[in-house]
């Protein structure tokens, strides 16, 4: 027989509260949201335990639940700053030439990237983080749903309210700022 | 000769193709346009191989499996036990 899983809130705090909050903080970069996403998750939790059927594990199934408050928290932002988007958007128009020619100052350089175990380095891990945090909340949003959690473009753009060609523009951009950033501050 | 010419010069199309590529399938002329466009860019070359390590870089940041030293404080958590405690007794 299938060994199925069971509900222990009584344990939930002492066994996933640090998984949850370091999944929270990576994903909306502030210390008292991610605070009260673990706490929402939890009472959450409790109020829907009769459909959790156990066929997932008790954190994958937290987690679930804090991954949708997660998308909650990105859309109200988003919403807010398209503006921001749109003058971030011109700050990077840069990187090029206008026949589409890398401008000479942007152009990529090697600064050891490739050859740097992050899980060893922590600065570059905390320029990587300093980098993130730099981006507009919805390009933020829309590169860590795509490449942290794999979810579908699809669902992207319906949860963000993103139009597909918006979103291809995005994920470009994203890296392009990213990248410069690792290269500006790192090497 | 200029359509040639308009890819082997077009970094910009290049890095979002190389992006695209990234998520998905590109259609066969994305792709011969890519490959042209590389066989002659070094810089995009390097563009794409850091963009590739990049992308690993951000997902073992953002995963929370590596042993990381973030932490919930313990009064926080303690708070957090009762909170539940006192839900589950209202059923």
């Amino acid at each position: 027989m299938p060994q199925t899983n069971q509900l222990n809130p009584h344990n939930w705090v002492m066994a996933y509260a640090d998984y949850l909050y370091a999944f929270a903080i990576r994903r909306v970069n502030n210390e008292e949201l991610a605070k009260d996403l673990v706490q929402e998750t939890f009472l959450a939790a409790l109020e829907k335990s009769k459909t959790f059927r156990g066929d997932s594990s008790e954190r994958t199934w937290l987690t679930a639940i804090l991954k949708n408050k997660v998308i909650d928290v990105y859309r109200k932002k988003s919403s807010g700053l398209r503006k921001e988007v749109a003058e971030a958007t011109e700050e990077q128009q840069g990187f090029f030439e206008d026949d589409g020619h890398w401008r000479a100052e942007h152009r990529p350089l090697e600064f050891g990237l490739e050859h740097t175990d992050p899980l060893v380095n922590k600065e570059l891990n905390s320029i990587l983080q300093m980098c993130i945090k730099k981006m507009p909340a919805l390009w933020m949003a829309v590169f860590t749903m795509k490449h942290i959690d794999d979810e579908e473009t699809e669902f992207v753009c319906t949860e963000l309210k993103v139009s597909p060609a918006n979103f291809w523009v995005i994920m470009h951009r994203a890296k392009l700022n990213l990248r410069a950033c690792l290269q500006k501050n790192w090497s | 000769m200029g359509y040639i010419r308009d890819i082997q010069y077009n970094c910009k199309q290049a890095t979002f193709l190389i992006e695209k590529r990234m998520i998905r399938r590109l259609t066969f002329r994305e792709m011969i346009e890519l490959r042209i466009h590389l066989a002659g860019c070094s810089v995009c070359v390097l563009y794409s191989k850091q963009s590739r390590a990049i992308n690993q870089l951000v997902k073992q940041l953002l995963n929370p499996n590596e042993p990381g030293e973030i932490r919930l404080d313990d009064n926080y958590k303690y708070d957090l036990q009762e909170r539940i405690e006192k839900e589950l007794n209202k059923n």
